[in-house]
């Protein structure tokens, strides 16, 4: 059988989904293991909801049939859910737990659901993690690793086909000298809070 | 657009790395693997080809190639050197090709990228080109959208190849898009023929591991040969098209050989095939493993003029065949011509046989539904699990802080009931969501303003019409002489925010430097206006929505055109522009005690930083909030003022 990892990525436009998918793609150029990175930009980056997937290995597609998602990461609960299709009951679901709520609450009459009801829903389908990376995030120093911190997390859920050292490095090496060590920080902060 | 995307709100790694992409895409390290979006594989292969001059006009999926051209022209400007190449975001698609079809007269090679639809405005140029035929190679990028990610149609634009008559190739992943880019300069050249790069947004947006070969000198200056061949009077089409086609004769012979058409097996296949093209090949290939199918796959790579002969011996060779492309039939029924001028007894699986649908982006999921059908197996895959919960919808909004929202609100307060509001393409358009809805009508780029010529005339509701000053540059200056001429009465608005703004911020004319970073002549709405005859113009600052207002109940009163120029910087520059200069950004805040909640600030305005605490309250999220402050003008009871900064 051919060995393939498939991840999605989700979030909100300007969350830094679209670069945690990049650098994840170069870390496996890095590590010398085939990579497909898929995105959608356009529309979606006006406060859209952004989904990028990330497939490893023995690929050829840069999109992954339904059901087959070795991770779910989200920036966002209802953006998890929302993409609920990709998962099945091996499935790790990783997700920040600080809700944005659409406009479409505030003018359209929309509900967001209760963030515990979307919690219980991911883990009745798949491994839920829940980590709060924007605590995270300002405890190592500034807001904006929020997406290092989860990229920890996804490192430390074991379903990478190279080390945690390789994506650090490879995050490492794309920041800029002085915001080295807020990013460390915030992704061995992302890998603690995945390993209980 | 990814200077945008990060300097907006995201992480300030990704600007770095986008800096430190940019030195890897103009390295001459042969053999390298880098990993690049399909966009910028394109715009490596162009240099790879040696490519002199890149003209475009922004579109998504397109904008990449382009702005890849432009941030490596910039940079070699602040560096005060020469990038190799020359670089223009033309005004419109059309006069972008002519840009390029001139160069590519002089002997240049040129490349000319754009979205589907804006082949739609270059195809007059685009249709006579393949009459003339180019000299140095010419590479024209089409990306079309299947799903309409972010476009107002999914047209497959491979029919222009048909159509036109040009060369075509499609790639399938990023690596084969800068192949492609990088080879079809040398089948552009000897066949004299322009060629169609054809894409869709799922390669365009898709990055993939590149392998690196040499970059390529360019010619840099060319000379016109003049030849009276090239002036297309009757008597000279009517002796090139017959030429044109004997050039397509050549074209085919290059197809039978082309390394991008090839035939792949997977298991033990006996008499089973499947024909596929582009991105979906990539399914058709991980779905056919998976689902451990005997089946032997021809790619083609090469799809206008398709290689004849060696599809007829793919026919020939098989009892049954499926055909998988997005879009329309366009291989199906050519295959289908084939099958039946070679007598060929054999099944064709496809759109026509309903397995496959005319709409919308492929998927995996698709793929494998159709093959466990036409196959009759079992799906590998687990049920996708539907959610008992509603997720509410997150469509893109206008930002907050933007312009054009102001503009908006100011007019419903200005104008009459049934008015009625023509829109264009750009962020404004975003204008149609609740609770502005101020979005009536929408063809493409500049049908605003001809459209509205077209309201006064058939309805006596007043018309007040928008378009972006990017857009009035595009095509919105035709309409306007349209209206004054025949005087026709109606309010056309420019809302100039000083920028190409939906597709990442690219210069136009209004913008006093150009796509190399060089400093170029900035042409004033204002003045082109005056020039087109309109005699009523009321210019005015969207953030001061009471004058606003009053100048639109002005221009709605006069008799006859008149156009409102709304003048404000988009709000994610301004913003940008106050991180850099250091200056503070003024936060606002709700005073919960003269607060009425009578819901104008959401209900009305609608700018995404204010929420309803779970109390019913409204609150501003200072983390959205850009400072514009304008919802303490639209406040009725005075219970928005500036408190704090970012």
């Amino acid at each position: 059988m051919k060995k393939k990892t498939s991840i999605v990525l989700t979030g909100v436009g300007g969350q830094g989904v679209i670069t945690a998918a990049n650098l994840l793609g170069k870390a496996a150029v890095n590590a010398k293991v085939g990579v497909f990175v898929s995105e959608i930009h356009g529309m979606a980056q006006r406060g859209g909801a952004v989904v990028c997937t990330v497939r490893m290995g023995d690929v050829s597609s840069p999109l992954l049939p339904s059901g087959t998602a070795d991770v779910l990461m989200s920036m966002e609960p209802v953006e998890a859910l929302r993409n609920i299709c990709y998962v099945n009951k091996k499935t790790k679901v990783i997700t920040d737990i600080n809700p944005i709520i659409p406009f479409t609450v505030a003018v359209g009459g929309e509900q967001y659901p209760k963030v515990e009801e979307i919690f219980k829903e991911l883990s009745a389908h798949a491994e839920l993690f829940t980590v709060d990376a924007l605590k995270i995030a300002k405890d190592a120093g500034a807001i904006i690793t929020k997406n290092t911190v989860m990229l920890g997390a996804l490192a430390a859920s074991g379903v990478l086909p190279f080390t945690s050292d390789v994506l650090l490095e490879t995050i490492l090496e794309a920041v800029p000298e002085k915001y080295k060590d807020v990013n460390k920080k915030a992704f061995d902060g992302g890998m603690k809070a995945i390993k209980k | 657009m990814l200077f945008f995307f990060y300097h907006t709100q995201g992480n300030c790694a990704s600007f770095t790395s986008m800096v430190l992409m940019m030195s890897e895409i103009t390295e001459d390290k042969p053999g390298k693997q880098i990993l690049l979006l399909g966009n910028e594989a394109i715009t490596r292969g162009a240099l790879e080809a040696g490519i002199d001059v890149a003209t475009t006009y922004p579109g998504t999926p397109a904008s990449e190639i382009a702005d890849t051209f432009s941030a490596i022209a910039k940079e070699a400007t602040r560096q005060n050197k020469d990038p190799g190449f020359y670089f223009q975001y033309s005004v419109n698609e059309k006069v972008a090709l002519e840009v390029a079809a001139a160069a590519s007269f002089c002997g240049l090679r040129s490349l000319t990228c754009m979205k589907h639809v804006g082949l739609n405005v270059a195809s007059d140029t685009f249709m006579t080109y393949m009459y003339v035929g180019c000299r140095g190679g010419h590479i024209i990028v089409s990306a079309d959208d299947p799903y309409c990610h972010s476009s107002q149609n999914e047209q497959d634009n491979r029919y222009y190849a048909l159509f036109g008559g040009a060369p075509m190739l499609e790639p399938t992943t990023p690596q084969e898009a800068k192949e492609m880019t990088r080879i079809g300069f040398d089948i552009s050249e000897k066949l004299s023929l322009p060629l169609l790069l054809r894409t869709t947004t799922r390669l365009n947006h898709a990055r993939g591991p590149i392998t690196l070969h040499a970059l390529q000198q360019p010619r840099k200056k060319g000379f016109f040969k003049k030849d009276p061949l090239l002036v297309t009077v009757p008597a000279t089409a009517r002796a090139k098209h017959p030429v044109l086609l004997k050039q397509l004769e050549e074209a085919e012979k290059i197809s039978e050989k082309s390394p991008f058409n090839e035939i792949i097996t997977i298991g033990k296949p006996k008499d089973v095939g499947i024909v596929t093209s582009g991105v979906s090949y990539t399914y058709v290939k991980e779905m056919a493993e998976e689902l451990n199918l005997n089946v032997k796959i021809l790619k083609l790579g090469m799809t206008h003029p398709i290689p004849r002969a060696m599809c007829e011996k793919f026919i020939s060779s098989c009892s049954s065949l499926v055909m998988v492309e997005e879009l329309e039939p366009f291989l199906e029924n050519q295959f289908k011509q084939l099958a039946y001028d070679i007598g060929a007894d054999v099944k064709i699986y496809g759109k026509s046989t309903g397995h496959f649908s005319r709409l919308y982006e492929y998927t995996p999921d698709i793929v494998v539904d159709a093959f466990s059908k036409i196959f009759k197996v079992k799906t590998p895959f687990p049920k996708p699990i539907q959610s008992t919960l509603k997720a509410p919808r997150r469509p893109p909004s206008l930002c907050p802080g933007c312009p054009h929202r102001a503009t908006y609100y100011a007019v419903k307060k200005a104008a009459p009931k049934d008015t009625v509001y023509p829109t264009d393409i750009g962020c404004y358009t975003l204008g149609k969501e609740p609770p502005l809805e101020i979005a009536d009508v929408l063809l493409c780029m500049g049908s605003n303003a001809g459209m509205a010529c077209g309201f006064s005339v058939a309805t006596d509701q007043k018309i007040i019409s928008f378009m972006g000053d990017s857009t009035f540059f595009h095509s919105g200056i035709p309409p306007i002489i349209n209206a004054v001429h025949h005087n026709h009465d109606v309010v056309i608005t420019v809302l100039d925010n000083r920028t190409t703004a939906m597709t990442g911020h690219q210069p136009h004319p209004g913008t006093p430097y150009d796509g190399m970073g060089r400093p170029a002549k900035l042409i004033k709405v204002e003045d082109v206006v005056r020039g087109c005859g309109i005699e009523h113009i009321e210019i005015v600052d969207p953030n001061k929505i009471k004058e606003t207002t009053a100048a639109f109940k002005r221009a709605i009163e006069f008799k006859g055109p008149s156009v409102v120029i709304s003048k404000s910087p988009c709000i994610l520059l301004e913003v940008q522009r106050k991180r850099k200069a250091k200056e503070e950004i003024q936060l606002y805040q709700i005073n919960q005690e003269i607060c009425k909640r009578c819901k104008t600030c959401i209900g009305r305005f609608g700018c995404p930083a204010l929420y309803f605490a779970e109390d019913g309250s409204v609150h501003i999220d200072a983390a959205q909030c850009n400072g514009c402050g304008n919802c303490a003008q639209v406040c009725p009871f005075g219970a928005i003022s500036a408190e704090g900064t970012q």
